[in-house]
């Protein structure tokens, strides 16, 4: 559904990104490891079109997707959670739900609904409905980031470490939630984490980047995390 | 005149003056807070609906002229700023000093297409008989004390643009995009919002304000080709006095600044009172430097 070919991107004249080749298929959940800086997050700001590739091509669901902006690409299905959650903090709970709901202008009225599985899955949102999204903690703030991309359907759920600062109570309950977006809603899903376990338990697949490339990549059913820990010690 | 009416109307001048300060400003404050643009041709908008306000007056001298025309200032500017900012600012998106350079030119090219279809001396707008007049105190101990209707006229209208423009932006399905997109402009896009499109509108409507302003400034003062370059000092001084892209603050300092300018003149010049001005924002920025009402949370802050 998604495949990202060769793709190099870059800030300035320092490249970030090169040659990364990786797909995701319809339904699937995949996991992107690797340490810090290496560009995990270049990449799917990429695939989301807020950062322009220097090289290669995205093509998603048959489409290429690599000169569209990234209102085009979220109207296509592709729903980003980013680091520090991209939560609007002077808007209500309520409202940075319904702004999820943008992607689905062109679509008829009537499927601009808000789905109800989201309050279903993240009952605290429900509750905090009339607060402003700025004094929500930190979990709290990834699960309405999470509900808010969820909002429009979208095809492809990009998570950019959803469990990073977040209690461990609230982690477990972004992982159920995870399952059942994979299993349930067969959403596919991106997820780059730095926690091998949580990856382990969401993924069917992984790939693992060192300095801007795609170094391994295998499946999360067969092999065991200690396969790519050494990839991503310290 | 009595010395409390004197100070009374002293008080109404500085309310008159924030109202049209108020009404330059509001376009500012809507381009400059949510795109970052600095329009250097902001002065010039306002300029450009004096002039329609004009032209409709000469077509319709009377009645229902004066209404016409500031509905014609309103929406020849928004297109024109609509113009604009496909044509130009749009493509110098995120690069500040060019679109100030750019737009200081097309404020030039405006000012000199004012001059040589107009000429340079100012055209009078005459004030529709309705607004001809004032409410005057001829007894008691606020004798001499006077609201001429055009100023009142002014204060209202600026009080009911601000009313609409903060209706539109709390009320509506455009507002909350707008405020997406002001409080964090790539989250906005990625969830499928048109962002250039809502730049697009705020910035018609910001320039349709500007025009707006223009039609009734042309009510106290002829328009000259140059009546935008005597405001826009004092609308980026409110913007900034205010906080970016806070219309509260905006409004605030519309006030303050008239209130400030209008005592300083019962003691002294106006140039005096326009050094005692600056010095005043300097020294309040140093205190505040976002100014009046600035915007700071935890996720603002990097949580």
């Amino acid at each position: 559904m998604l495949t990202v070919d060769k793709v190099g991107a870059a800030y300035g004249i320092s490249p970030v990104l090169t040659d990364v080749t990786l797909e995701v298929r319809a339904g699937e959940a995949v996991t992107l490891l690797g340490r810090n800086g290496v560009g995990k997050t270049t990449l799917l700001r990429t695939i989301a079109g807020l950062h322009h590739p220097t090289a290669g091509r995205l093509m998603f669901e048959d489409a290429d997707i690599t000169r569209m902006s990234a209102h085009q690409r979220a109207r296509r299905g592709i729903a980003l959670v980013p680091q520090g959650r991209g939560i609007f903090p002077h808007l209500t709970v309520e409202q940075n739900l319904l702004l999820g709901l943008s992607a689905l202008v062109d679509r008829k009225e009537t499927s601009q609904q808000m789905p109800a599985y989201i309050y279903e899955m993240f009952p605290a949102l429900a509750r905090m409905r009339l607060r402003r999204g700025g004094v929500l903690s930190g979990g709290e703030q990834q699960q309405l980031a999470i509900g808010r991309a969820l909002a429009c359907r979208p095809k492809l759920l990009m998570l950019d470490e959803p469990t990073e600062g977040i209690q461990p109570s609230i982690v477990q309950e972004i992982a159920r939630a995870l399952t059942r977006i994979c299993t349930e809603l067969k959403i596919a899903v991106l997820l780059v984490e730095q926690y091998l376990d949580f990856a382990w338990l969401i993924a069917d697949r992984y790939y693992v980047m060192q300095r801007g490339r795609v170094v391994t990549s295998g499946s999360t059913r067969s092999e065991s995390p200690d396969t790519v820990a050494h990839l991503l010690s310290v | 005149m009595t010395e409390l009416a004197l100070l009374l109307g002293q008080a109404f001048n500085g309310l008159s003056v924030a109202s049209i300060l108020l009404l330059a400003a509001l376009g500012l404050a809507l381009s400059f807070g949510l795109m970052g643009v600095i329009n250097m041709a902001h002065g010039e908008l306002l300029m450009m609906g004096g002039y329609l306000t004009y032209v409709v007056l000469l077509v319709l001298p009377h009645g229902i002229g004066y209404p016409v025309g500031m509905i014609a200032a309103f929406l020849g500017t928004a297109l024109f700023g609509a113009v604009l900012e496909v044509s130009l600012i749009r493509h110098l998106y995120g690069r500040p000093l060019d679109t100030l350079l750019a737009t200081w030119g097309v404020s030039l090219v405006m000012q000199q297409g004012a001059r040589s279809i107009f000429g340079p001396i100012g055209d009078e707008v005459t004030a529709p008989s309705w607004l001809t007049g004032s409410l005057t105190v001829s007894g008691g101990p606020l004798a001499g004390f006077d609201l001429p209707f055009v100023r009142l006229f002014i204060i209202a209208l600026s009080a009911a643009v601000l009313a609409i423009i903060v209706a539109l932006i709390m009320r509506t399905r455009m507002g909350l995009l707008v405020q997406a997109v002001h409080q964090d402009r790539e989250m906005a896009e990625a969830l499928g919002i048109n962002t250039r499109f809502v730049d697009l509108v705020v910035f018609a409507i910001g320039s349709g304000v500007a025009g707006l302003a223009g039609s009734a400034l042309a009510l106290i003062a002829p328009v000259t080709p140059t009546v935008g370059q005597s405001y826009i000092v004092y609308a980026f001084l409110v913007v900034i006095l205010g906080g970016l892209g806070s219309l509260l603050g905006t409004s605030l300092a519309a006030l303050l600044v008239g209130l400030f300018s209008a005592g300083c003149q019962i003691v002294t010049s106006v140039s005096t009172s326009d050094v005692l001005l600056l010095l005043f924002v300097i020294a309040f920025i140093q205190i505040r430097p976002r100014g009046i009402v600035s915007i700071s949370s935890r996720s603002l802050e990097g949580s």
